[in-house]
């Protein structure tokens, strides 16, 4: 069965399905991670200490991977400017950019957790961890899921390309919106944990 | 095909490629002020500043580059108004679940043995 409005506009929503789908999504994630920002900021207001973030986590190695994140935006939405100017190789290496780029923030938190981990440091240990592995674990694991499905486009997925060129391009607009949001969601752990 | 027609299409991508070749400006721009605003981050960080007020600021940069990326990089600036009104209600909900941790305060909580 054929999927309904892929590439045409809906005429009561404005909007293709996948478009009004994706953001959906995105609120509930909205939601999901709020209530984890909830759970931190109540567990903080009532402790009688809290600790800097970072006497106990790595500064650089967090600002690194925010630059590498807030680039693989970038790569991510050149992708997709690619795709609208038709120039399908060029969108290819932008979002091989964008998988490697992934890849890179993920090989640094492993380091990260590792250095923990080695110190005897681990989300038993104190309020401070539990947050700061529960809320960098949830994000990790949305920057897998990002990175699968934008390794998909490049790789098996990119075949759309040849019979519906438009549809790929929503396809990837839509992947590259939870990308963004992974890397939005960043922009608020990064200086919520280390830095404050 | 007509070449009026032709030359019809020709023009819409030609304006259509501009069009995008200004997005790609922007992008670049938007990407630039994200890596100063990342190194104002951190600057400020180091100043030591009082809780609330590092907080404050903190919470206030990191609200500026949020507002980057949702605009320009998720092209919000330019949605339909279903995306906003969606949007809408999920804030309204972010705000009061904000808020949630205030009712322990309220309810002395943590005045509490």
């Amino acid at each position: 069965m054929e999927i309904p409005y892929t590439v045409e506009i809906r005429r009561d929503t404005g909007l293709n399905n996948g478009k009004i789908a994706i953001w959906l999504f995105l609120a509930s994630e909205v939601m999901l991670f709020g209530a984890l920002f909830a759970s931190y900021i109540l567990i903080r207001t009532g402790s009688t200490s809290w600790p800097r973030g970072d006497t106990i986590l790595n500064v650089p190695l967090a600002t690194f991977n925010t630059i590498v994140l807030i680039s693989s935006s970038v790569t991510m939405v050149m992708a997709w400017a690619s795709l609208m100017r038709g120039r399908f190789n060029t969108f290819r290496v932008y979002m091989a950019s964008t998988v490697l780029l992934g890849g890179v923030f993920l090989v640094v938190k492993y380091f990260e957790y590792s250095h923990k981990f080695h110190d005897d440091l681990f989300p038993r240990t104190n309020n401070f961890l539990a947050i700061y592995f529960t809320l960098t674990g949830l994000h990790m694991l949305h920057v897998i899921g990002g990175m699968a499905v934008n390794a998909y486009f490049l790789g098996p997925g990119a075949k759309l390309y040849k019979t519906n060129p438009v549809w790929f391009t929503n396809r990837v607009e839509h992947s590259g919106l939870f990308w963004h949001f992974v890397d939005l969601v960043w922009i608020f752990l990064f200086p919520t944990l280390y830095l404050l | 095909m007509s070449e009026h027609a032709a030359t019809t299409q020709h023009t819409a991508a030609d304006g259509h490629a501009v069009d995008i070749d200004k997005h790609v400006r922007i992008y670049i721009t938007v990407f630039v002020t994200l890596m100063a605003l990342t190194i104002v981050t951190v600057a400020i960080s180091r100043f030591h500043l009082p809780v609330p007020i590092a907080v404050s600021v903190a919470l206030l940069v990191a609200t500026i580059k949020g507002g980057l990326v949702a605009c320009y990089f998720m092209h919000l600036i330019s949605e339909k108004k279903l995306i906003y009104a969606v949007l809408a209600l999920t804030v309204a909900f972010f705000i009061v679940l904000m808020f949630v941790p205030l009712l322990t305060v309220h309810d002395g909580y943590w005045m509490r043995g």
